[in-house]
């Protein structure tokens, strides 16, 4: 076997490069919008050096060597970078499976003898495929950071405090109150009743789509905790289909003052606070 | 006669949706399915409720004890009537004394213990099948209009 691949590859870097720049340019008609022709070669160099310098024959069949780390290091930047910038997973993908076809090309004019260019193709087919998996994997994992980033921003601001009244809050809770969620909502409460000095306040869960026992018991844990600050803790918003199944459950509310809408626990705490709303006189004139 | 009465109290399955759940995340999408079904088949507001409840605290206890497992969702049919079956199996640790575990209060994770007293309160048929070390079956039905 007198194919050498590391000594091809080093013969002709450049002119991989090249191939590969067209090829890149051809399929994705350069997205210079998202990214400029000078950033693409340099990312495409960075990862042709790297490969040439870690592939050999022994490797070549060895997509999991660690040979490579470098070279899916890069693989892992690049696509990273590409869901960040926009680029959809198959221009991502074509990217890569375009460098494949230059190495190919490449191959083709070097090997002479036909059963050991179909050879080493084949080997390189798996390994590049290999590494064209990797870069969809870790471009999934890029868009998963950005919605995981976003799930912590929607809880964040989904759960303001809203000073209704002189020393009533009010927390209008919507979508689902999981362990995390409870956490920003006692906290955020919490602050806010020290810094108003309030002492009363609703938690309406109209928003709410289902109110399990996990649910209820965080509910539970929050009513205490503003009770040991002192305050009264009303909840608000707790529909009829919701307040049967919470029976069924078994869940004790007791305890706590609930109240079907906001507006009757605002008017329940205007009382607490001797509070009285009412419509002015008619006046009548002569 | 007794064969007819016999077919009508037969439990059809007419459709079958198997999902996975592996982590806390997967949660609120399951529930969505349920309830897309649930309104698929006309189930009245407080029954999905009910059931999407029941739904919620199975799936929990599959993942905080069970380690997770799959959830079997079908539309089945008895006679007129027509339900949603849940079916929650997971290779956990398994329940050593389902009685007492179907007892308010009861919790070994310093819970409420509502979660399986509440469920079979909630919904029509309820039935728990587990092996200790080997896991556990909970399988549930919600009639439309039970
Ligand atoms: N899938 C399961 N695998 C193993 N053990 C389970 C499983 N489901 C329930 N259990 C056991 O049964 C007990 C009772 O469950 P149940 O759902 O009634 O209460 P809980 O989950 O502890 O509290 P809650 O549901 O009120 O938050 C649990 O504490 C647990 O020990
Ligand atoms: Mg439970």
């Amino acid at each position: 076997m007198g194919v050498e691949i590391t000594k091809i590859l080093k013969k002709s870097q450049a002119a991989l490069l090249e191939r590969w720049m067209k090829n890149q340019l051809a399929d994705m008609g350069l997205r210079e919008d998202l990214m400029s022709n000078e950033d693409l070669r340099a990312e495409s160099e960075e990862l042709i050096n790297a490969l040439v310098k870690s592939l050999n024959e022994k490797n070549l069949s060895e997509p999991g060597s660690s040979d490579f780390d470098h070279v899916i290091e890069i693989l892992g930047g690049i696509s990273i970078s590409r869901a960040r910038q926009g680029f959809s997973p198959r221009e991502t993908g074509l990217s890569i499976i375009s460098l494949k076809e230059a190495l190919i090309e490449l191959l083709q004019e070097s090997v002479t003898d036909p059963k050991e260019l179909v050879d080493i193709s084949l080997k390189l087919h798996r390994l590049m495929d290999s590494f064209v998996i990797t870069t969809f994997e870790t471009f999934i994992k890029g868009r998963e950071e950005v919605i995981l980033r976003q799930t912590d921003e929607i809880s964040e601001i989904s759960t303001p405090v809203i000073r209704v009244w002189e020393g009533i809050l009010a927390l209008p809770i919507i979508g689902t109150l999981d362990s995390a969620r409870t956490q920003v909502v006692m906290e955020s409460l919490l602050t806010e009743i020290v810094e108003s000095g309030s002492s009363v306040a609703i938690l309406d869960i109209s928003g709410v789509p289902t109110v399990d026992s996990l649910v209820a018991q965080h509910l539970l844990k929050t009513v205490s905790a503003t009770r040991l600050m002192g305050a009264e803790c009303i909840i608000s918003g707790i529909r009829p289909e919701i307040a049967q199944t919470i029976v069924h459950l078994g869940i004790d509310l007791s305890e706590i003052v609930t109240k079907a809408t906001l507006a009757s626990a605002l008017l329940y705490a205007f009382k607490t606070l001797r509070l009285e709303v009412r419509k002015p006189a008619v006046k009548t004139s002569f | 006669m007794k064969r007819i009465l016999k077919m009508i109290a037969t439990i059809i399955s007419l459709n079958k949706d198997p999902m996975p759940v592996a982590r806390e995340q997967d949660v609120v999408p399951f529930r969505n399915r349920v309830k897309e079904y649930a309104v698929k088949i006309k189930m009245g507001l407080v029954n999905q409720t009910k059931l999407i409840t029941a739904a919620s605290e199975l799936v929990r206890n599959m993942l905080r004890y069970g380690g997770g497992g799959e959830v079997l969702i079908e539309v089945v049919s008895r006679g007129r009537d027509s339900g949603i079956r849940l079916t929650f199996k997971d290779d956990g640790p398994g329940i050593p004394d389902i009685s007492l575990a179907l007892k308010d209060g009861y919790s070994t994770g310093k819970s409420l213990g509502l979660g399986l007293p509440g469920t079979k309160r909630l919904v029509n048929e309820f039935d728990i099948k587990s092996e200790v070390g080997k896991g556990t079956k909970v399988t549930i039905i919600k009639w439309a209009n039970g």
